[in-house]
């Protein structure tokens, strides 16, 4: 692979990587607080479905956004109400919301379109346009930096550079606040915070909000940024890779990034199988390349490459008195 | 909170789940502008209305009785498995290396044959989550759908490298030998009286049925199915009692994967007479929404299957011959599973008052 080809593939996976890695930051957000999270896959669709919708009906972009994150956040919602409210099973309510979503989806957008469960194609000002980072032009021709900073940095839409600045935005909100101090002790022993009269409920509802502003995000990019318009199961197990990302990302944002980083790879990979043949000098076959994430995070949760501890509290419901 | 009575956990907290999903579901039609009693009609008439429609309704019972039942052995073991999905898929493969294998005379030799390749490999892929859940920690949930994906992948990846014969397009296997294809309901001596033309429901509703049994004896009446439940409900004091934890997660696991696996039986060598893509359909999924619904017991498991069997079908047939999406099926799958699954402390709130103001009278 050539330095030019590295580029493009790079700038694909950069574009690739953006709703793993907000998917993923979602469920950090919600795992740290100690409600584990599956149906984010469910809600980066609904957010799609919305965004793409209203992006079209509207013809604002940034319309499409917040009916995408209200979308998610309602989800959320249903998510919190089950898990945090009446004490369900977590995991249950995030595969039932996958399939609402998926059912969902479909059913509005037929409604709305009538077509076959799309969204008309978007274009003008109801998709992302790309943004120029300052100087790309006159800085493409420094060599080897030249071209990272123009080619793969540089002419994306506002949304990877949302996506991207979430990551140290997490950090510090999870490391350097009040909140994040208690949103980290409530996923590892709620009885603790609640000892020190903090609500253990509000703590775990704002936790899922910003799932689901999070999920809005990374589904508003798939439907208007990364594609013109909503397609039926078009997150395609995206929200099963941005959990797997958060499992080898052992739940740290910095982490997550670099992990989403080399899924996004992985997956921009898969789509150009000369470079791979070019590349390896054999042809891998393209379905492995898919399975890698999921093979790597198996490696990981099994304690082969240091060790995935969950937050202590994730997945029981919180119980003040008996 | 108050408890309820046995009869109502059992009987009226799922219905009343059904009832909230099939309300939802209306409102949601109406919101659609479509007409919600001509969809119960479609339905009704699609899926129970003649011979054609039984036949379907039965097939899709008959897949959704192995899944639900495979989520139901792992939920007495407290294992959430998942993975119905991918065992199903890794299933059709054993069933597809089995028919493919040999020159099979007759059926009645095909299946014993058939059944052990999907049971095992089924199994099989079950064994690596339950392994790592048991010794090593990782969550079988976690791990289970990672297994789904990595399933597929592989089935793809073999049915377009290595299991295509030459010269054909459409990755699948090839058509199995004549001597593999088992009697559908119509071939029935008896059975044909009713079902006069080709249906897809074939014997493996027996051998599900069977199943039904053979899982009730299982967890109700032998030692291991004691140990299961025991380990189930308290894992410490059946550590206490001295059951071996990797004992009873790897047995119940591998027994949920086989019956996941048993799937294939039914859809790969009953219906489609080779392997396809994504061959499992969903099914595997529905096995969790079908165990939640049946409250996790053979006969439940039993009755719920038959309903979702019924909502397939009717659902296939409302897609096709009304506005409404067949997507509505999904729709009504995720409500079921949250409501008896996620919501099922809200439903059983609702209940208690009623209980309550009886007891005090």
């Amino acid at each position: 692979m050539d330095y030019a080809t590295l580029i493009q593939v790079s700038d694909s996976a950069l574009r690739l990587a953006t709703p793993l890695l907000l998917a993923c930051l979602a469920g950090l957000f919600s795992e740290r607080s100690g409600i584990f999270d599956i149906g984010l896959e469910g809600k980066m669709l609904m957010a799609g479905m919305a965004s793409g919708a209203a992006a079209y009906l509207t013809g604002s972009v940034w319309l499409g956004m917040f009916a995408g994150i209200g979308a998610a956040i309602l989800f959320s919602l249903i998510h919190g109400v089950a898990s945090i409210t009446f004490r369900g099973n977590q995991l249950i309510s995030g595969v039932a919301l996958n399939f609402l979503a998926s059912g969902m989806t479909v059913l509005i957008a037929q409604a709305l379109f009538h077509q076959g469960g799309r969204t008309p194609p978007l274009s003008g000002g109801a998709r992302f346009t790309p943004i120029e980072l300052p100087f790309a032009e006159a800085l493409a021709d420094v060599p080897i930096l030249g071209p990272f900073y123009a080619e793969v940095l540089s002419g994306h839409s506002a949304l990877v550079y949302v996506a991207l600045l979430a990551v140290p935005t997490t950090w510090w909100l999870l490391y350097r606040t009040r909140f994040g101090l208690r949103l980290r002790a409530v996923g590892e022993n709620p009885e603790s915070v609640d000892t020190a009269g903090i609500s253990v409920v509000r703590l775990r509802y704002s936790a899922v909000i910003i799932t689901g502003i999070l999920c809005g995000l990374a589904g508003a990019y798939m439907a208007t940024g990364l594609q013109a318009g909503f397609g039926r199961e078009m997150t395609a197990g995206r929200g099963y890779i941005a959990l797997a990302a958060l499992i080898f990302a052992k739940w740290r944002p910095w982490y997550a990034l670099w992990a989403t980083l080399l899924f996004g790879f992985l997956q921009a990979l898969a789509l150009r199988p000369d470079v791979i043949e070019g590349t390896f000098g054999l042809a891998i076959p393209v379905s492995f390349l898919d399975a890698l994430p999921y093979i790597l995070t198996v490696i990981v949760l099994a304690g082969f490459v240091g060790k995935a501890i969950p937050p202590r509290a994730g997945g029981q419901p919180y119980v003040k008195e008996r | 909170m108050d408890k309820l009575p046995a009869w109502a956990d059992l009987v009226l907290v799922p219905l009343i789940s059904l009832l909230l999903a099939a309300v939802i579901s209306v409102l949601v039609i109406l919101a659609i502008g479509q007409d919600p009693w001509e969809a119960v009609r479609v339905m009704v008439q699609g899926a129970l209305g003649s011979p054609y429609g039984w036949g379907y309704t039965l097939y899709y019972t008959t897949s959704f009785i192995f899944t639900g039942l495979a989520v139901t052995v792992a939920y007495h073991a407290s294992q959430f498995n998942i993975g119905g999905e991918g065992q199903a898929q890794i299933g059709g493969l054993g069933v597809a290396l089995v028919c493919l294998a040999l020159p099979w005379p007759h059926w009645t030799l095909a299946l014993p044959a058939a059944m052990v390749g999907a049971a095992l490999f089924g199994a099989a892929w079950a064994a690596i989550p339950a392994y790592l859940q048991a010794k090593r920690g990782s969550h079988i949930v976690i791990t289970t759908i990672m297994f789904n994906y990595i399933a597929s992948a592989l089935i793809v990846y073999l049915l377009v490298e290595v299991l295509r014969p030459a010269g054909q397009m459409d990755p699948a296997t090839a058509r199995f030998p004549k001597g593999a294809a088992l009697p559908t309901f119509h071939d029935i001596p008896g059975l044909n009286l009713i079902f006069d033309a080709p249906v897809p429901a074939n014997v493996t509703f027996l051998i599900a049925v069977a199943a039904c049994f053979a899982v009730w004896v299982l967890l109700w009446r032998t030692r291991l199915g004691y140990e299961i439940r025991a380990f189930g409900k308290s894992e410490r004091a059946a550590v206490y009692a001295g059951i071996s934890p990797v004992k009873v997660i790897m047995v119940a696991m591998l027994i949920s994967g086989a019956l996941a696996g048993l799937m294939a039986i039914n859809n790969v060598m009953g219906e489609a007479e080779r392997l396809l893509q994504n061959s499992a359909e969903g099914a595997g999924f529905i096995g969790i929404a079908v165990a939640l619904m049946g409250r996790n017991h053979p006969l439940g498991v039993f009755l719920a299957a038959f309903l979702f069997g019924f909502l397939y079908q009717g659902g296939a047939e409302m897609g096709l011959w009304t506005s409404i999406p067949i997507e509505l099926r999904l729709l009504l799958q995720g409500l079921v599973i949250l409501f008896t699954g996620a919501l099922d402390n809200m439903v059983r709130m609702m209940l208690v008052p009623f209980f309550r103001s009886r007891r005090a009278a």
